[in-house]
């Protein structure tokens, strides 16, 4: 177990680690990655069960999918400071010949990842595939998955939404990250998401709500809570509440940040507002 | 002339059913998911037999597909089924992203392929779904002839790792391959020996091309017939093997000539040995109602559109 401020000196240096790799390649997506932060952090640091090295059938652990890949800034350096491949490879992100692609995939055998994504509305029929094989396997572990608000737009979601409560797919604990913004601004503006608590219940869902998607203790308390729903014939979705950019000031509260990269000196002010904690790669 | 003798008629998508059900006494990681036509795509029996098993997800391709995906997680070895065009053009970038560039070991089952789907009409006659497939990077396509070459097929690819798109169709149609026979994936099967054309068939055109094979053995033409059961990945050497020796060739399949076997032929003849070639396939053109003897008269698929390829391709020699 890490203490609380273990887990923000990592939160922090993920932090260095996403506007650094985006930075290099001039390309990529902080804006929801640095929303993401403590709960990657959290997930791999205290909420999944994990076995050490990878394996790709992962039986025996708890299994986590990322829905909308374009977040891979996040997920990239918490697989790597977590020890699924060495802290340096995040020097190769989006370049060619990396294990690193600008979505995640599969194809060049990065451990730690399961399934491509970024044609964005897949990864839940993934995880409740994944779930159905530990059913199947009698394997107690959980499937975990995040997904963007926005990307619940695309219509296969509620089909697997719909599947998932059918057929009481209660290994699975399914996170919308509730940032409100997308590409072209605004959930609000672009398709309203209308009440997305009312909706997950109505499909037969169990809900937890963790207002402060942005501090440890919350999400260590929201998450806790959604595993002590699993096993009671409902999926579990949460519905954590982030702030897109958080921790670099300008980035913050806007969809602006969603698909773009600091310049030089916007990566200086960024990395002056989260000092170096466990060293850059 | 070698010939071949129909057993009796019987469909195609039976023959998968036939091969699931016996994968399901025989391979426990095997598991069936179906969207909302467990009938037609003859998975009740496996169903009956293994519930926990068989996955009802109702009218979501899309889902299905994922969930397939999801389950080689942990060493299943999903068979999904549903109609053809449900099967590939619905759920492409599904195929796609979560099955073939993720590389997981799917077997997408397609029945009521091409135009003997019959009287339901374009909406359910997909004619382009050959193509799809073959242009996925990793995705072995297979389409087989009959009732015994379907079984052997469905059982064959349960033990191929990756991939596999295999389609087959709705009518009886002539079953003449051996009961139990193997089936190799990807190697072409010489139905008769012949030297002045090749006919290279896929699907339900094979027996098509056999009586056509005899029709022109009558008139003195003797024909090659190839069985390309496999379409990617392709046999080139049983091709360029048989053109080698009769210098010309016709192609034959119930999907569009954009895209589908004889392109794939085509391709293996320009880069090895330009060879005359014609072409028996739909052109470019969406299909109607009808029974499928008409419609396969209509669109140029039965034996006599064969015979008269190969009158037009000799003459290009």
């Amino acid at each position: 177990m890490s203490n609380i401020q273990q887990l923000e000196d990592l939160t922090t240096q993920v932090r260095r680690d996403i506007l650094r790799m985006v930075h290099k390649v001039n390309s990529g997506h902080p804006g929801g990655s640095l929303g993401c932060a403590e709960f990657f952090v959290c997930l791999y640091k205290e909420i999944m069960e994990t076995k050490d090295g990878f394996n790709m059938d992962g039986i025996g652990e708890d299994l986590f999918f990322l829905s909308n890949g374009h977040i891979s800034p996040v997920y990239y350096s918490v697989l790597a400071r977590t020890g699924y491949f060495p802290v340096e490879e995040l020097n190769t992100f989006r370049l060619i010949d990396s294990r690193l692609q600008g979505h995640p995939t599969t194809h060049e055998g990065l451990p730690g990842i399961r399934i491509a994504s970024g044609s964005l509305g897949q990864g839940m029929s993934v995880a409740i595939g994944a779930a159905e094989t530990k059913k199947l396997n009698k394997d107690n572990h959980l499937v975990y998955s995040l997904h963007g608000d926005g990307e619940l737009q695309e219509g296969q979601n509620w089909e697997a939404i719909m599947y998932a409560a059918g057929n009481k797919i209660d290994n699975l604990i399914a996170t919308v990250d509730l940032n409100g913004q997308q590409i072209d601004g605004s959930t609000d503006n672009v398709l309203p998401m209308g009440n997305l608590k009312a909706k997950f219940e109505a499909f037969g869902w169990d809900v937890v709500e963790i207002e402060k998607g942005n501090t440890i203790e919350a999400i260590l308390e929201g998450m806790a809570k959604a595993k002590s729903l699993s096993g009671n014939g409902k999926p579990i979705c949460v519905l954590l509440k982030t702030v897109m950019g958080n921790g670099v000031d300008f980035m913050m509260h806007t969809h602006a940040w969603h698909g773009k990269a600091p310049n030089d000196e916007q990566l200086a002010n960024g990395l002056a507002q989260n000092a170096e904690t466990l060293g850059d790669y | 002339m070698k010939t071949y003798t129909n057993t009796g008629n019987k469909d195609t998508r039976s023959g998968f059913g036939a091969g699931l059900t016996e994968l399901g006494q025989t391979n426990e990681n095997v598991v069936a998911l179906c969207a909302d036509l467990t009938g037609s795509l003859k998975m009740d029996e496996f169903k009956e037999n293994h519930p926990e098993r068989f996955f009802q997800v109702g009218i979501a391709e899309a889902n299905m597909i994922g969930i397939a995906a999801g389950m080689t997680i942990g060493g299943k070895i999903p068979f999904t089924g549903t109609f053809a065009n449900f099967s590939t053009g619905r759920v492409y970038d599904q195929i796609r992203q979560s099955v073939a560039y993720s590389h997981k070991n799917v077997k997408i089952c397609a029945s009521h392929a091409g135009v003997t789907l019959g009287e339901d009409g374009a909406t359910h006659q997909i004619l382009e779904d050959i193509g799809l497939m073959k242009m996925l990077p990793g995705m072995t396509v297979i389409n087989t002839c009959d009732y015994n070459q379907t079984k052997a097929a469905t059982l064959s690819i349960a033990k191929h790792h990756g991939p596999v798109y295999l389609r087959f169709g709705r009518p009886k149609v002539p079953n003449f391959t051996p009961e139990n026979g193997e089936f190799e994936i990807g190697k072409a099967v010489k139905l008769t020996e012949g030297n002045d054309v090749t006919i290279i068939a896929t699907g339900h055109l094979v027996w098509e091309a056999l009586e056509a094979a005899k029709a022109l053995n009558e008139n003195g033409i003797s024909a090659e017939v190839i069985n390309i059961h496999t379409i990617k990945p392709l046999d080139d050497k049983a091709i360029l093997d048989s053109v080698s020796k009769t210098g010309c060739v016709v192609t034959a399949e119930e999907h569009n000539y954009l895209g589908g076997l004889g392109e794939s032929v085509a391709r293996v003849l320009a880069l090895n040995k330009p060879t005359p070639q014609e072409f028996v396939a739909t052109k470019d053109t969406f299909g109607e109602s009808g029974t499928p003897a008409q419609l396969m008269e209509k669109y140029g698929l039965n034996s006599f559109a064969i015979q008269e390829a190969v009158k037009k391709v000799l003459k290009r020699k």
